[in-house]
């Protein structure tokens, strides 16, 4: 990992549905594995955020963000030329030697689906699953995919056989791994740091609580635990 | 003026470069059996600080030793070891067992545990018996008085003083439920700063111990402020979170902090400031 972080200046801010995708210069920083993370410095915030890359334009990295909080509001406020310190890329991201790949992504779950279509080489098929006709205007970012709004679930869009790669919210990621055991799973948990310092995104894998920032945030489904103990 | 991390906020195998920074690498508590820690959530961003409730997560002493320190001594930083347990005889006996490290830590007020039975002086003084290493013992500013704690750990056998710990503190989510898993957790970050620094001044007046400040620090200008209130050494914890490049940044702002306070150096600036304490012990 970098042992320091870089400032980098927004290019643009963009609405995309209720997200907004903000683009920053690249500098130095090289864009990483789709499903590796950045730390973003969250402006006025003691702790950074963890986003995984959305987009990699030209002399760009891109990250999609939903303001659920002080923090991501703070990073969705940025204008051009602002500038905020960025650590990465961090973590393990997916395997790309998959034969017949899947993308499926729920929520603000699809950011790092765009780029993972990209370095799989164009457009590989897509089913994305949203909560509301607005936040399916961020399938924008992933042409050509199917879109799911609930009370459809993005799980009912899933041909079988396919190599899955998913990104979503945990109940979405547990039907996912039942549905297709081989399937390479994004999951999130709380960071304070991205590079097992704090040890507080622990999250259960194979059995131990391990930190999602070195193990993941990119994991086998094999490797999580079983949808009926999660419920249970 | 050494800079050094708070024990549990690096892992020196995971980001060396980021202990390379360091005039010395502080583990994580290291404790008799191993142990996986609290469940998830365990962290919580609040108003200038953060709290986590880890819960000693460590691979245990034997793993410790044959496995880890080895590997840290590869790293070429001088090595603290911080020493945790729920007697003094686990203390004792995991300090028996450690050599060629620069000192060991004791942590006396870790936050997220159930408190050792034993008290810190006689965890001191069972230590103190098991090794000559230097021992610094690492105390809470939640103690009423902890001014005595200090002199009563020094008369036990302490060669030094880490201060402070994390404060117990509880942040609520939207529903009003504890954000944290296990309830409360440790407060760490800005909001500690002056209460750390209270209890640096208080702690050095008390005993006279060399003294590893901590709370806080996000700038040279912070760590300047632990020195000049008391402390040798400074350590640094949360700041690494958000910047992996703190211990160099922080060495480099020094020179512009003691130019701007008015003194040549670091060491120029130890125990400027008085405390009220001190004050109040003047004869009118």
């Amino acid at each position: 990992m970098p042992s320091s972080a870089s400032r980098h200046r927004v290019v643009a801010s963009e609405r995309v549905g209720p997200y907004t995708l903000l683009r920053l210069e690249r500098g130095g920083l090289v864009p990483g594995v789709p499903g590796q993370f950045f730390m973003l410095e969250a402006p006025g915030r003691l702790l950074p955020r963890p986003f995984s890359l959305c987009l990699a334009p030209p002399g760009e990295l891109a990250f999609l963000v939903d303001p659920i909080g002080l923090g991501t509001q703070a990073l969705c406020e940025l204008r051009p030329d602002d500038a905020i310190a960025v650590l990465g890329p961090l973590g393990r991201g997916y395997r790309l030697d998959v034969e017949r790949p899947l993308l499926v992504g729920g929520g603000i779950g699809i950011a790092p689906l765009p780029y993972l279509a990209e370095r799989l080489g164009g457009s590989p098929p897509a089913v994305l699953g949203f909560r509301s006709a607005e936040h399916a205007e961020a399938a924008v970012l992933l042409p050509g995919a199917e879109v799911a709004v609930d009370p459809v679930l993005v799980t009912e869009l899933i041909e079988p056989g396919c190599d899955v790669l998913a990104c979503g919210p945990e109940p979405m990621l547990q039907a996912v791994a039942a549905l297709c055991p081989t399937a390479q799973l994004a999951w999130e948990a709380p960071m304070a740091c991205g590079y097992g310092a704090c040890y507080g995104c622990v999250v259960e894998i194979a059995g131990a609580l391990k930190r999602l920032c070195l193990e993941g945030p990119v994991l086998d489904a094999s490797r999580v635990r079983a949808p009926a103990e999660a419920v249970a | 003026m050494r800079i050094l991390n708070a024990s549990g906020c690096l892992d020196a195998l995971a980001a060396p470069d980021v202990a390379r920074q360091l005039d010395g690498f502080v583990t994580k508590t290291v404790t008799p059996l191993p142990r996986e820690g609290s469940a998830p959530p365990r962290i919580a961003e609040t108003a200038h600080g953060m709290l986590n409730a880890i819960g000693l997560a460590n691979p245990g002493r034997d793993c410790f030793l044959a496995d880890h320190l080895p590997r840290l001594h590869e790293l070429g930083v001088p090595l603290w070891v911080s020493v945790g347990g729920f007697c003094a005889d686990d203390y004792a006996e995991t300090c028996s067992r450690l050599a060629g490290i620069e000192a060991i830590e004791l942590n006396l007020s870790c936050p997220n545990v159930d408190e050792a039975a034993d008290s810190a002086a006689e965890i001191v003084a069972a230590c103190r018996r098991a090794t000559g290493l230097p021992l610094y013992a690492k105390l809470s500013a939640a103690h009423p008085d902890v001014a005595a704690v200090a002199r009563a750990v020094a008369a036990a056998g302490a060669d030094g003083l880490s201060l402070v710990n994390t404060l117990r503190a509880v942040a609520l989510d939207r529903r009003l439920r504890p954000v944290l898993a296990r309830g409360s957790g440790g407060l760490s970050g800005p909001a500690l700063k002056p209460i750390a620094l209270h209890a640096v001044g208080v702690c050095h007046d008390a005993t006279g111990l060399p003294i590893v400040g901590m709370g806080g620090i996000q700038t040279g200008r912070d760590a300047l402020e632990f020195v000049a209130c008391g402390a040798q050494d400074v350590a640094l914890g949360t700041v690494l979170f958000a910047d992996p490049g703190a211990p160099a940044r922080v060495r480099e702002e020094l020179a512009a902090a003691c130019e701007e306070a008015g003194v040549a150096g670091p060491d120029d600036a130890r125990s400027l400031a008085k405390t009220p304490e001190t004050e109040r012990k003047v004869p009118a």
